[in-house]
């Protein structure tokens, strides 16, 4: 037993070992690079970090921003970079867990990152925009929908919160008169899905339309919607809000056309992407409504030449969270060169720079046009209705 | 009509777990080892399937060939690496912990070479639904082949066990590993054949498991291998029959508990009726009560 | 005599062991020679190797397993993050606040393993472990559904959404389902985590070495041999079971109180994390205190370091750790390890 212990021991010194001697001196060595294009981090470059999960049941969506974010970065190297410096940016895994997101932030600032977009989804957002807040570092959230994501003034995001999707959705449904039965299936154990239905379930009070059935599901049992289904058909619901993801929803989709049910279905940002899921029949998305800041489809110059180029590089059609991501970090170049940020600058400085910045600038990305940003960290654009048609989307006016 | 509507999504969504428990119970039963790599053999059954489908262009029914043996030779690789070195050692929690390395193994393979987005899965169930009462009532082709595949894996395997040389082999080895040795059974051997052949079920569940609920990711065997699990506990973990109990009923409990209780506890009241199952009978509803000796 | 002065020196060799990696580490953090990596893990490593040690006293000592640690962390982590939310206004003092926490949040997952353990102990080996799976999973659901808010008429519950709580319009939720707590006053620091600690491990310790530790043991190697000395078996067995989960409620506490946001999701209080616990103990050795320790940091640390390979990291973490298992467990590799100690000693003889 001895030798075990010999054996447990010098591992375990030389884990801490590498573990100390990969900080300390982050000037000079770089300890996470992962997937950044390492040229000497010698003080020339700024180093932009990114968190999200590339592992775990959310990779897909993590996997999107990581894409869309290097691409963002790619372009803007090539073309000359933020005020002459050439960006340096690095992926951090979280796996959708919020203490595995602190590791990757403080892995981030060992690394020296100045800005860091992330994270992506909502509870790990919270758990990094309390470290950063402390660090007083710029945090600008690709999709973090949920409301303490921007709590603090070093906090922005690039997307819609859930308490406006909810609200947006059922002013949507009620205004344009869909439906007057409507019924609500939502994943109970996830933050993002319950955060809009509880928003949709408040404003559908002041709305002409009555919510007939409300059935959730869990992350543990989402494979089978019958019941929710056959709960929302013997109701009689013309209409079934779908507030969550379209990985789940493709079965929902599937599931309905199995039991002859087919009342309109309505989504929210989570649902873009669903006609990029391999093999799926888009026949069973037709007419599906739901509200997008994106449609890879628009006719837009500039969101065409994202799309082209976020295929060429990564052989699939983005979705609206790689766009968020696109948009992001070109949110960061504007209001750096608006701040007149430059790689000596510290995380701080650079932070009280971007803070006020970020309120004056408006960019044209591809997920709205002239974008701007509050104080408050939330940005200013319309959600639009995206209606599926003939296999595709289409932008409803 | 909507009982029965429920009475039938229950069964449909019971047999998906029942076939998966019945690999999860065979390499219980014989090995004594709760192998929980096993969802992800599933997961890559599939994902073989829709490689062959829509990489190679085969027919469905040459594509669930090769995933049958594709997982069949994966299975037996496992079990020659990872397990059986862990065989005799002091503690079978040894072998768990390894198995759930397994685990980690397949998803993170599955994630480098297929990527993390969902893959909508084409049915290779060529049957249509059946509609009853006038389309109030549906009863997909997948649910009946499903069933109807339960049945014929769990007569085929029970009457295997019982009549055939390698099944009695088999039988020996969970009775008593040292003794069976000693009547000159290949131990090793029959252990690895237990593995072969879970996994070839593993693989026949996946695919069944994708074609019922079309969605597939490197995570997608993970919670099915669960349920499974708790399936197999039901029934009685070790019981072949006790395996397809105790997958339908647990399907028909989760759909009921979802309609007739709350959506929002489904997890919940799976896992209670579970527990005062085994509080009740302590072995599953047809496990066996062994008694302990000093 | 010889005997009980062995284990009392390998007692002491634990306790160092943890005053010395906190003294280290404490010294590398004052001088500023720590990455905010190793910083920022220091205090969930805490949380883990109490998670790890207290499973320890069920696996190893009680020997029975248990795959429902995660469910009791949850217990404590959330009634004592409810606790200090509660009162973050009402008690200033936060060392005070966070002590009180801390008796709650063990207080509520040590009776949760009471009523666990009264109906769950009747059964043996792997239908144990499904059922406390079973009542882990059920917490962790009951938690995400949990509405709890406060407004000036008091407390309201709820567990259908936070709307039906009917708050007035200056109310406040405090547990809000999925979304669960945040805003939880940060209070664990690396200092109290290792103070929890080396409680931790005197409890264990000292209850092991204890009159009950020993019938505990004897319950495990021979339970009927136990019973007919009349030992009172399901005392002894509640007792273990009960401490044990208490003690991972202590983890709870900490881990709840190191982050801004806790929601229970199936990566942190899942049986995902049940087995992780599960794993650190039986890498370290079932039964083996200072290993549990050590394996705990091995492995918590092992994911993070491994983060320069990026897509490769968690499939080389895999590979690690079936090749751990392997050579920790395997009987071949442990022959083989005896063969290269009794080597190396004779070649250390022969020099001397």
């Amino acid at each position: 037993m001895k030798f075990k212990k010999v054996v447990s021991a010098v591992l375990l010194a030389a884990m801490t070992m590498t573990c100390m001697a990969g900080c300390g001196s982050n000037s000079d060595s770089q300890s996470g690079s992962g997937s950044s294009n390492s040229s000497s981090g010698s003080g020339d470059t700024i180093k932009i970090g990114g968190i999200g999960p590339v592992t775990g049941s959310a990779a897909v969506y993590g996997m999107a921003v990581k894409n869309g974010a290097e691409l963002a970065v790619k372009e803007i190297n090539a073309a000359g970079g933020i005020n002459g410096a050439q960006i340096e940016f690095d992926f951090q895994d979280d796996e959708n867990d919020a203490e595995k997101a602190v590791n990757a932030y403080n892995t981030l600032k060992d690394w020296g990152t100045q800005a860091v977009l992330g994270t992506v989804t909502s509870a790990p957002c919270v758990a990094v925009g309390e470290v950063a807040q402390a660090d007083n570092t710029f945090l600008l959230t690709p999709s973090g929908t949920a409301v303490d994501c921007v709590k603090y003034d070093n906090a922005f995001r690039v997307c819609f919160s859930d308490p406006m999707q909810g609200l947006e959705s059922a002013k949507y449904i009620g205004e344009h008169n869909l439906a007057t039965k409507v019924a609500a299936i939502y994943d109970s154990s996830d933050v993002y899905s319950s955060g809009i239905y509880e928003a949709f379930v408040k404003e559908a009070a002041n709305q002409n339309f009555e919510i007939v059935a409300a059935e959730a599901f869990t992350k543990e049992s989402n494979s089978d919607f019958s019941v929710q289904l056959q709960k929302a058909k013997d109701a009689g619901a013309e209409l079934v809000f779908l507030p969550f993801y379209y990985t789940e929803a493709s079965l929902v989709l599937k599931q309905a056309a199995g039991m002859n049910y087919s009342p309109m279905f309505f989504g929210c940002d989570g649902m873009d992407g669903i006609l990029a899921v391999k093999g799926f029949d888009a026949e069973l998305a037709n007419d599906l409504v739901f509200l997008s800041p994106f449609t890879p489809t628009s006719e837009d110059e500039a969101i065409q030449k994202f799309v082209t180029d976020f295929q060429e590089a990564y052989g699939e059609t983005p979705n609206q969270f790689a766009a968020d991501a696109y948009d992001g970090i070109y949110a960061i170049k504007a209001a750096m060169e608006q701040a007149k940020v430059t790689p000596d600058m510290s995380v701080t400085d650079i932070c009280d720079a971007l803070k006020t910045a970020m309120t004056e600038i408006t960019i044209d990305g591809v997920t709205a046009k002239s974008l701007t940003w509050e104080a408050s960290g939330e940005p200013s654009k319309e959600p639009m209705v995206v209606k599926i048609a003939d296999g595709d989307y289409a932008v409803v006016e | 009509m909507s009982f029965i509507s429920y009475l039938i999504n229950g069964i449909s969504l019971g047999s998906v777990y029942a076939i998966i428990a019945l690999g999860y119970t065979m390499v219980y039963g014989i090995a004594k080892m709760l192998n929980f790599a096993h969802g992800d053999v599933i997961m890559i059954g599939a994902y073989v399937v829709m490689a062959s489908v829509t990489g190679a262009g085969l027919p469905p029914f040459a594509a669930v060939l090769i995933s049958i043996v594709f997982c069949t030779v994966l299975g037996i690789v496992i079990e020659s690496v990872a397990y059986r070195p862990l065989l005799n050692a002091a503690s079978s929690l040894a072998v768990l912990i390894t198995a759930i390395g397994v685990s980690y193994l397949l998803q993170n393979i599955a994630l480098l070479i297929f990527g993390a987005n969902t893959i909508s899965f084409a049915s290779v169930v060529p049957i249509p639904a059946i509609e009853l009462a006038g389309g109030s009532l549906t009863i997909t082709g997948e649910a009946i082949v499903t069933i109807v595949l339960c049945i014929i894996i769990m007569t085929t395997l029970t009457l295997f066990i019982k009549k055939s040389k390698a099944g009695q082999a088999m039988l020996a080895v969970s009775e008593d590993k040292g003794a069976a040795q000693l009547m000159g059974i290949h131990v090793n051997g029959t252990i690895a054949l237990t593995f072969a052949i879970g996994s070839a079920l593993a693989a026949i569940a996946g695919v069944l498991l994708c074609s019922a609920y079309p969605t597939l990711t490197p995570y997608t065997g993970a919670m099915p291998g669960i349920k499974a699990f708790v399936a197999a506990v039901f029934g009685g973990i070790g019981s072949i029959p006790g395996a397809l109990i105790g997958g339908i009923l647990l399907g028909v409990i989760e759909i009921f508990g979802k309609a007739y209780i709350s959506s929002q506890m489904a997890d919940a009241i799976v896992f209670g009726v579970l527990i005062v199952i085994l509080i009740v009978k302590p072995t599953g509803i047809l496990g066996k009560n062994i008694q302990e000796k000093v | 005599m010889k005997n009980r002065s062995k284990t009392t020196k390998n007692n002491i060799i634990t306790y160092i062991m943890v005053i010395l990696l906190f003294a280290v580490m404490q010294t590398l953090v004052s001088t500023g020679n720590v990455s905010s990596l190793l910083k920022g893990l220091l205090v969930p490593l805490c949380a883990y190797i109490i998670l790890a040690v207290s499973l320890n006293l069920t696996v190893g000592i009680l020997g029975e397993l248990s795959l429902g640690h995660a469910g009791f962390m949850c217990v404590g982590a959330f009634t004592s993050a409810f606790f200090s939310k509660c009162t973050a206004d009402l008690i200033p003092i936060s060392g005070v606040r966070y002590l009180l926490a801390l008796l709650i949040g063990a207080a509520a997952a040590g009776l949760c393993g009471i009523l666990i353990g009264i109906p769950v102990l009747r059964l043996k080996g792997d239908y144990l472990a499904i059922v406390t799976l079973a009542f882990g999973e059920i917490i962790k659901n009951i938690v995400n559904i949990l509405f709890i808010g406060r407004d000036e008429n008091g407390f309201h519950f709820s567990t259908k959404d936070s709307l039906s709580l009917g708050l007035s319009p200056e109310g406040e939720v405090l547990i809000n389902g999925p979304q669960g707590i945040t805003g939880t006053p940060q209070d664990s620091s690396f200092f109290i985590g290792v103070v929890l600690i080396l409680v931790t491990l005197f409890i264990v310790l000292n209850l092991i070495h204890s009159r009950s530790g020993r019938a505990i043991m004897a319950i495990r190697d021979n339970r009927i041999a136990a019973e007919s000395i009349g030992i009172n078996i399901t005392k002894y067995k509640l007792m273990a079971f009960s401490i044990s989960a208490a003690l991972a409620g202590v983890g709870g506490v900490i881990y709840a109180h190191n982050l801004a946001t806790l929601t229970a999701q199936p990566k942190n209080f899942g049986y995902n994390m049940s087995i992780m616990i599960l794993v650190f103990v039986v890498l370290g050795g079932i039964g083996n205190i200072r290993g549990s320790i050590i394996a705990a940091i091995v492995l918590t640390l092992l994911p993070e370091l491994l983060r320069g390979l990026s897509d490769y990291r968690m499939l080389i973490y895999a590979v690690v750790l079936i090749v751990m298992m392997l050579f920790n467990w395997s009987p071949k590799a442990i022959e083989w390890r005896e063969k290269c100690s009794a080597k190396w000693k004779r070649n250390k003889q022969k020099e001397a």
